[in-house]
């Protein structure tokens, strides 16, 4: 097997000195009746080759190059070629956790870098190094919420992406900690005369999205009011980070629960992703996950260590805040160079772009169709209702090497033949003067 | 005496500042297409909502960028450099052909909620991999949808509460061996379960009399690791899968140790009810400094019914993904798990196959024993029963010198290699547990060295113990304050913050 550094010569050799006749007596204390006597039902070794074609078939299955309006959760942007060139080296995607912090000095300051661009695109003051995805960093917000306040309820916003409230309903439901859901508006905005109706003095935690699953830009201060005059927490969701760019980030909340795969992850079938949770510097100590922290060495020299540990599992067992270990560093990684190449004034430009187009595609569209949630300002989602099943358009679009946009109907019957579109930087006029061509 | 530096010799690294500090205004490393459409004025399309500053983001060129993290990354120690023996972790080598097929643009690219009849290739990965874990593994049924281990290990313990309260009580307790990872009673504590401890026995085993006593119907099941985490096969497996389902509770293996069995042993043979794979231990996708993980689960037909929404599904040859389930526990991560990182593994199993999967295993118990054998006469074996993958010593012989495993650990940085999992497991005395793992990828030249390195370290704990409590001596940076870092904790970096050059 070629990935094994051992000549049978050597096999024999370490047999020898270890003491044993041959392999199996090394396995002769596991119960003869468990031991496995035949091959497993894989074929035996590929070459390099095989393997590579074997993929390409995959991916010729799956179709690539197609033009896609798809958002909804995962969003296509432009991955500056280098991200792939620094992630592809060993000494990053090769090293563990970087406990060690003498001979993990890299991964430390980084993840120190991405600690500190977070917090400056979120308005937060502390980041952790990170969650799984944004959807799982909806129950840890919701359970370090409980933990700040001393209350065990929730109330989230049905313009939440679908999946993350199914996610928290999975942790919560265990917990014995109870889910209200609130409605939306005729503008796509959360209802706050409901929200308020909802929040009860055991909510621990509100839980909006914004720009929420429509595209549509939360009031986050009027939310963050409703949520603080009865003691809760406010913990914001974003799906698009992008967005960060150009939209004023949610300052008011408590718990910035964000994913990061717009910063130069690719889409990946779902993933992997970047989570991430951001806070006030108060709350810090019920926060989930890894933390990289800066101090100094016993010669005075500035370095980094993971740090405020004693929340972790690995040292409190089951009074951690979180079960989490392995997150998603490499792929935090990919973001921290994703935002160091944008920076300051790139950010910017790219959501005005973002934003550009989807006012460009949702003007034209309206032209034909309704799009709904007027009233509110939009990022670069927007959420079209057809006279037809949303499902003929993307199939006639398909057919011209185009994605549609995702139908809503399994997560909001209410909204009838509706679609939530995208448009990024990646769009073009051409492609969305061709949609709106079909649709009807 | 002169220590043996055989390995290694310094060599300088650049220093370099945090990427803030090279940031000047007016610098890009950007450049955007020209707009097609026509421009917008932001501000009053998003009125109050409208953000025009981006406070204290880097403004530096593309080729700084470069610099910049090459320069980190040198900081860095890794398996591509040497060995990398922390134990529980299965640093092996990431195989380059996985990234490249992970990087097709048709995979690469791929939306997760584009039409499925564009995505059957993806679907087609998830389920061979998916049979390919099954057979491994001796189960009947399967998610890939677990983003990690510890997520892995919660979806595990949500199917044994979702069972236990189909049958009308969930029960309140999960039993956990005193060797067990931190993830486990966190997790058990996530699922709303109590934690009970079970004592190790002399060997390092589960005590059957202890279990026996224990285990009743308020026990919804036990966690157990195996080969545990000192590297020992439960022996008696059998019987405490018996003692557990006597009693109506299931049996939980968590499969961190899973490059100890596989093509040698399946833990559904020996009725464990359910189980997580770590595809970032034994099937070598990246660890890439702390993730991405992914933590598929595997159980028994009784669980099915179960798992995660959606499942993959296979109807006249055509792929779909069944979200109509109604005794799901729901889902635990939005989209369909770490993709990514199931083709990564599926590339690896092909690579290897059937025989090349049993001769990794083999390998990786035959180096650990290596090591055990070259080093069992200068550091004491706390629990002498055959090891496995891994070997756990302790620091008992040096720490009468006042040298601790940490200190031991941090020396071998300066022979060349990363320390070991230091003070783990706790069921080894006075939290000096030495936890070896070499894994399968290390020839039989590399082992040498770090038992020569070993066995220095050990002399040097007799005759100049000063010379390991204040390593390490050749890194970048000295042993850090980490008292400090907590107490006062910087987290991120701030301009006015008087920050000296590094």
């Amino acid at each position: 097997m070629r990935y094994l550094p051992k000549s049978p010569a050597d096999r024999e050799v370490m047999l020898r000195e270890i003491g044993v006749k041959n392999i199996d007596e090394l396995f002769s204390h596991i119960p003869a009746e468990y031991r496995l006597r035949r091959d497993l039902k894989i074929p035996t070794q590929r070459s390099e080759a095989e393997i590579v074609d074997y993929f390409r078939a995959r991916a010729a299955e799956n179709a690539a190059g197609f033009a896609t309006f798809l958002g909804a959760g995962a969003y296509n942007h432009y991955r500056p070629v280098i991200i792939d060139s620094l992630i592809s080296r060993g000494e990053f995607f090769t090293a563990y956790t970087p406990y060690q912090a003498e001979i993990s000095q890299g991964t430390l300051q980084a993840i120190f870098e991405f600690q500190t661009m977070i917090c400056e695109l979120t308005g937060m003051e502390v980041a952790n190094a990170g969650m799984y995805d944004g959807s799982t960093g909806v129950p840890e917000a919701v359970m370090m919420a409980s933990r700040v306040t001393g209350r065990s309820g929730a109330v989230i916003a049905k313009s939440v992406h679908p999946e993350y409230r199914e996610v928290l309903t999975t942790y919560a439901k265990n917990q014995g900690i109870p889910v209200a859901t609130i409605g939306f508006l005729e503008n796509g905005r959360v209802d706050l005369k409901a929200l308020d109706a909802a929040i009860t003095d055991q909510t621990a935690c509100v839980v909006i999205q914004s720009p929420n699953f429509f595209g549509t830009i939360e009031d986050v201060t009027a939310i963050a009011d409703i949520a603080h005059k009865k003691g809760a927490l406010l913990s914001v969701s974003i799906t698009e980070a992008i967005s960060l760019g150009i939209v004023k980030p949610p300052v008011e909340a408590d718990i910035v629960a964000m994913e990061a795969q717009s910063f130069g992850v690719p889409l990946g079938f779902g993933g992997p992703y970047a989570g991430v949770i951001a806070t006030k510097e108060k709350f810090v100590r019920q926060m989930p996950g890894r933390l990289t922290g800066q101090t100094v060495d016993k010669n005075g020299r500035r370095g980094f260590v993971l740090t405020l540990s004693t929340r972790e599992q690995h040292i409190k067992r089951e009074k951690a805040t979180s079960n989490i270990c392995t997150n998603q560093a490499l792929v935090a990684l990919m973001t921290t160079i994703f935002m160091a190449i944008y920076g300051r004034e790139g950010m910017k430009e790219l959501a005005k772009q973002n934003l550009a187009k989807a006012t460009y595609a949702s003007n034209e569209f309206r032209r034909k169709t309704k799009v709904l949630f007027g009233g509110a300002p939009r990022f670069n989602e927007f959420v079209v209702q057809g006279s037809e099943d949303p499902h003929h358009l993307n199939d006639r679009l398909l057919a011209k090497n185009i994605v549609g946009g995702f139908p809503l109907q399994r997560y909001y019957p209410e909204l009838g033949n509706a679609s939530v579109w995208c448009c990024t930087e990646l769009t073009t006029k051409q492609q969305i003067d061709a949609v709106v061509k079909e649709a009807k | 005496m002169k220590p043996k530096l055989d390995k290694v010799r310094p060599h300088p690294s650049q220093n370099e500042g945090l990427i803030f500090e090279k940031s000047s205004p007016g610098k890009a490393a950007y450049k955007l297409p020209e707009l097609d459409v026509p421009d917008v004025d932001a501000a009053k399309l998003l009125g109050a909502s409208a953000r025009t500053d981006l406070g204290n983001m880097p403004e530096v060129s593309e080729f700084e960028i470069i610099r910049h993290f090459t320069r980190l990354s040198t900081w860095n120690y890794a398996i591509d450099l040497g060995m990398y023996p922390l134990g529980s972790c299965t640093m092996k080598y990431n195989a380059r052909v996985n990234e490249v097929v992970a990087r097709i643009e048709g995979l690469a690219n791929a939306h997760p909620y584009q039409p499925l009849k564009i995505s059957q290739g993806a679907l087609r990965i998830m389920k061979l991999l998916s049979e390919y874990l099954l057979d491994i593994t001796g189960m009947d049924a399967i998610t890939l949808q677990p983003a990690a281990g510890a997520q892995g290990e919660m979806t595990g313990i949500l199917l044994i509460r979702a069972f236990l309260e189909s049958k009308g009580n969930p029960r309140k307790k999960i039993l956990m061996p005193d060797s067990a990872h931190g993830t486990n009673p966190a997790t058990a504590a996530i699922c709303g379960y109590q934690v009970e401890n079970l004592k190790s026995n002399a060997h390092g085993m589960v005590d059957l009399a202890a279990l026996t006593a224990q285990m009743n119907e308020d026990v919804a099941g036990m966690m157990l690791t195996n080969p545990n985490t000192l590297g020992i096969f439960e022996e008696d497996i059998h019987k405490i899968a018996d003692i557990i389902h006597d009693k109506g509770g299931l049996l939980y293996m968590d499969g961190a140790n899973m490059n100890a069995l596989v093509g040698k042993t399946r833990p559904g043979d020996f009725n464990v009810d359910v189980m997580h794979l770590n595809l970032h231990k034994t099937f070598s996708t990246p660890h890439g400094g702390g993730g991405p993980g992914s933590g598929p689960v595997a159980c028994k037909k009784h669980l099915e019914p179960f798992l995660p929404i959606p499942i993959v599904y296979e109807k006249d040859g055509k792929l779909g993904l069944d979200y109509d389930r109604p005794k799901t526990i729901g889902r635990v991560k939005a989209f369909y798990g770490n993709f990514g990182m199931h083709v990564r593994a599926l590339a690896y199993i092909m690579a290897n196959g059937c025989d090349g999967l049993r001769q990794t295993t083999e390998d990786a118990v035959l180096n650990a024993n290596y090591v055990r054998k070259k080093l069992e006469d200068v550091y004491e074996l706390p629990f002498k029963s055959p090891s496995m993958h891994e070997v756990v010593f302790s620091h008992r012989q040096q720490s009468p010198k006042g040298v601790k495993t940490m200190d031991i650990a941090k020396r071998l940085i300066d022979y060349g290699f990363h320390p070991y999992t230091t003070a783990f497991p706790l069921v080894v005395p006075d939290h000096g547990a030495i936890m070896i793992e070499p894994t399968e990828s290390e020839p039989k030249e590399e082992l040498d060295l770090f038992i020569e390195a070993m066995r220095a370290i050990a002399e040097e704990a007799e005759q100049n113990p000063e010379i390991i409590l204040n390593a390490p001596h050749t890194t970048r940076v000295a042993r850090m304050d980490e008292t400090l870092a907590a107490r006062k904790p910087i987290l991120r970096w701030k301009p006015s913050a008087d920050s000296q050059k590094a």
